[in-house]
């Protein structure tokens, strides 16, 4: 149906009606996903204030050094895309395919960490269930922290995941030269939608990791 | 009667532009959206927004009728005391079945999903909405989401109530929560892409000098719908992802048995599922404001008061959550703070209904069928809005807490006020949506069937309530059975009410009258520059707006709304 001519499609006036409702359409689905995480975080400060000492015990056993590495990964990330951005601005595709892809090594890096920080729980049986076990005692409301770590954090990753998959997209198609400096408008949007998950990781690091820490 | 008056004049006659020649030689004709393409592919893989419109006129009428088929079973159980017809297990299910497929695949998308997606763009002078494919991927998540609900009822049901309050949901009940909830989570991205679409088209893609101020009211309550949309889904949607995982994994988010709190679920719960109502009865009112506006021949009396009624009516109503929560347990204080802004919610939908009143006043109002709908509506939604101030007040709700007291009260809003008004709405779109007009004694006939049978459904409910009888139970103590079978008998009148219209409707498809482009003689870009049905991108050109919403001839001077600048690119 929609009949194409060139890079604007067939109910927009003009190119720049068309890039605004993007951006607008970006940040009011970023709203949308501070909400959803929203719901998280006021679970997480609820329990926190009820059981602040089991909470400190369990964010105690965390392990601050690989949170730390990936908190610093992450802003290199961000720091690649923004550079991929600013590329894409110049019209420079070749750039543009690099840093993205800069940006994909770096994510997979942040997850690549993830996953042994994930395994390590598992063998310290921290994953919440009935083989629950912190510091060889069953149960406790420890259990109940690390049901958060593992929700938040790993809806952050399967949000770092959709992202990495829109990367890859876009790098293959800003390879193959589909990018001009005047039309660009998916860099723009998985920019903004990168820079968000970075942003959640920022809140999440301090909440989980070192808030109230005494080891 | 008006369906007969001619188009107003000024109204250019269409063009019929004739199409390029068929494969077999003769020119298609391809003058509107219906009959632009042919077969099923160009209905499923379309991106026109009318067309999207009519798949969830389908979908959603699907959905009713289920959930009206639980209630029929429902009232049938309760037309005697004793639990005879179904077991008690059975009886969790219908009232659970009933309301998850009323609420979240009837109600919130019907009016703006339906009319909205068919409207927007029309009445503001647009092509389509700003994301036309986005706009074809919230239909099939909603489809599949509402089949994924649908699998769970045919696969042994849930007993939970549409509310799925934690533990018993997420330890005790031995149903399909999971698949249920996830029904209801797959469908929520779709109200999410919905009211992201309606939000970027209103803010971008309006026609030259439609300003703020100059939008129908349709819009403006759709743009306050779009924002509880965006602000509010994501949090029923990660309170299901919770649920599912304390179901799965024992975590303990809400079950006290674990640590948890089950009044953190009630609260994220509502947290959506109250400004969800707001969802549902905004469009609703957007509807009624175009019906009263046409069939008065009058500009809304109080144009912007309306049109902020529904902004403010979209803010506070995120603020009054806690007034389910009154005897769980929640802090005194936090009551009477819910208590006082559950009250303040209620001035903007007085405002608006006031207003309607007003408006009717010295106009000259034609009683079609879609009048007589707005009119029920406002009657209804009054009943329904006041005694939501009873439910509002901290001593009246405890003695009247879960009892058919409050399913009365949220009938009338969602029943008496949503349904009257996507009843209403549908037959005045109706001839602008498929260039056919329905029958007008048969739908006024429905029209009345439906307000006396839907009274009769539910009034009783308030007394039966009051008397105390608790909802959710398959029996009861026979004191209460006139007004039982009095609720049964009218359940039965409302259901010939609601089969009426779906079988003369489906007959005007065929052999319904033609009309012109503004059978109604009615204000409005759809009316007035759209033909009947529109072609596939709206207008023959983008029109140019140059009059105030509801500019019809008034003997007396216009008080003019404060214009508001700019255009589209605001």
């Amino acid at each position: 149906m929609s009949e194409h001519s060139g890079p604007l499609a067939h109910h927009f006036d003009d190119l720049e009606q068309q890039h605004e409702a993007a951006e607008l359409g970006t940040w009011a689905l970023l709203v949308t996903e501070v909400l959803f995480f929203g719901g998280l975080f006021a679970g997480y400060a609820v329990y926190r204030h009820q059981y602040p000492a089991a909470f400190a015990r369990a964010s105690d056993s965390l392990n601050v050094q690989m949170g730390g590495w990936n908190t610093a990964i992450l802003l290199g990330s961000s720091v690649s895309m923004v550079l991929a951005v600013h590329a894409a601005r110049l019209g420079k595709s070749r750039a543009l395919g690099l840093w993205l892809l800069a940006t994909i090594a770096l994510g997979s890096a942040f997850l690549g960490v993830k996953y042994f920080e994930y395994e390590h729980k598992w063998h310290d049986h921290l994953i919440p269930g009935p083989n629950f076990q912190f510091q060889g005692v069953p149960g406790g409301h420890e259990q109940l922290f690390f049901g958060f770590y593992f929700a938040m954090t790993g809806m952050h990753a399967f949000h770092m995941l959709i992202g990495l998959g829109l990367l890859v997209w876009l790098s293959r198609r800003a390879f193959r030269g589909d990018f001009s400096a005047q039309h660009h408008p998916w860099i723009e949007m998985v920019g903004l939608y990168w820079h968000f998950v970075d942003l959640v990781w920022i809140f999440l690091f301090p909440l989980l990791y070192l808030i109230g820490r005494h080891a | 009667m008006s369906s007969s008056s001619p188009p107003l004049a000024g109204v250019p006659p269409r063009a019929v532009p004739a199409g390029p020649p068929g494969p077999t030689g003769k020119p298609a004709i391809k003058d509107n959206y219906l009959n632009a393409d042919y077969g099923w592919k160009s209905w499923l893989f379309t991106v026109d927004h009318k067309r999207i419109a009519i798949l969830y006129l389908l979908s959603v009428t699907f959905f009713f009728f289920v959930g009206g088929a639980f209630a029929v079973l429902m009232r049938l159980e309760l037309a005697t005391p004793e639990g005879d017809l179904v077991q008690a297990e059975t009886y969790n299910k219908l009232f659970t079945m009933h309301g998850v497929m009323m609420v979240f695949f009837f109600l919130l998308p019907s009016v703006p999903a339906v009319l909205g997606n068919f409207l927007v763009p029309l009445m503001i002078g647009a092509k389509d909405l700003a994301f036309p494919r986005l706009n074809l991927l919230s239909w099939y998540i909603y489809t599949i989401g509402g089949l994924f609900s649908l699998f769970a009822v045919v696969s042994g049901g849930v007993d939970t109530g549409w509310t799925f309050y934690a533990p018993y949901s997420s330890t005790y009940s031995n149903t399909h929560v999971i698949a249920t909830a996830l029904g209801v989570f797959i469908s929520g991205f779709s109200s999410i892409l919905t009211g992201l679409n309606f939000l970027v088209t209103i803010h971008k893609m309006r026609a030259p000098g439609m300003t703020w101020f100059r939008l129908p009211l349709f819009i403006w309550a759709h743009y306050a719908t779009s924002i509880i949309m965006l602000l509010g889904t994501p949090v029923i949607a990660i309170t299901i992802v919770l649920l599912a995982l304390e179901r799965l994994f024992q975590i303990g988010f809400f079950d006290a048995k674990l640590g948890g709190d089950p009044v953190l679920f009630q609260h994220l719960f509502w947290f959506y599922s109250h400004p969800a109502v707001y969802i549902m009865i905004l469009p609703a009112m957007g509807v009624i404001s175009e019906i009263i506006a046409a069939f008065s021949k009058k500009r809304i009396f109080g144009y912007s008061f309306v049109a902020f009624s529904s902004l403010a009516i979209a803010i506070l109503g995120f603020l009054v959550w806690g007034h389910h929560m009154f005897v769980s347990g929640q802090s005194v204080y936090a009551g009477l703070i819910f208590s006082f802004l559950s009250m303040v919610v209620a001035v903007p939908s007085a405002v608006k209904t006031f207003n309607w009143t007003a408006t009717l006043f010295k106009g000259s109002i034609q009683l079609d069928t879609p009048m007589l709908y707005a009119l029920g509506f406002l009657g209804l939604f009054t009943i329904g809005g006041l005694t939501g101030l009873y439910l509002a007040t901290l001593a009246v709700d405890v003695h009247v807490h879960d009892t058919y007291f409050v399913v009365a009260h949220f009938h009338y809003v969602m029943v008496g006020g949503v349904v009257m008004a996507y009843l209403g709405g549908l037959h005045y779109w109706w001839p602008k949506m498929f260039g056919r007009m329905y029958p007008e004694f048969l739908a006024r006939i429905a029209a009345v069937v439906v307000f006396v049978g839907f009274n009769l459904t539910f009034f009783p409910q308030f007394l039966v309530g009051y008397q105390g009888m608790p909802r959710r139970y398959h029996e009861y103590v026979e004191e209460f059975q006139v007004l039982n079978v009095l609720s049964s008998a009218g359940a039965s009148i409302l259901g010939l009410g609601y089969l009426l219209p779906m079988i003369y409707l489906t007959w005007s498809l065929y052999y319904g009258r033609k009309v012109g482009p503004n059978p109604w003689g009615a204000k409005g870009l759809e009316w007035e520059q759209a033909g009947s049905p529109p072609t596939t991108f709206n207008f023959e050109r983008t029109p140019l707006v140059t009059e105030e919403a509801y500019a019809y001839p008034d003997a007396r001077p216009q008080i003019t709304a404060r214009a508001g600048h700019g255009g589209r690119h605001e």
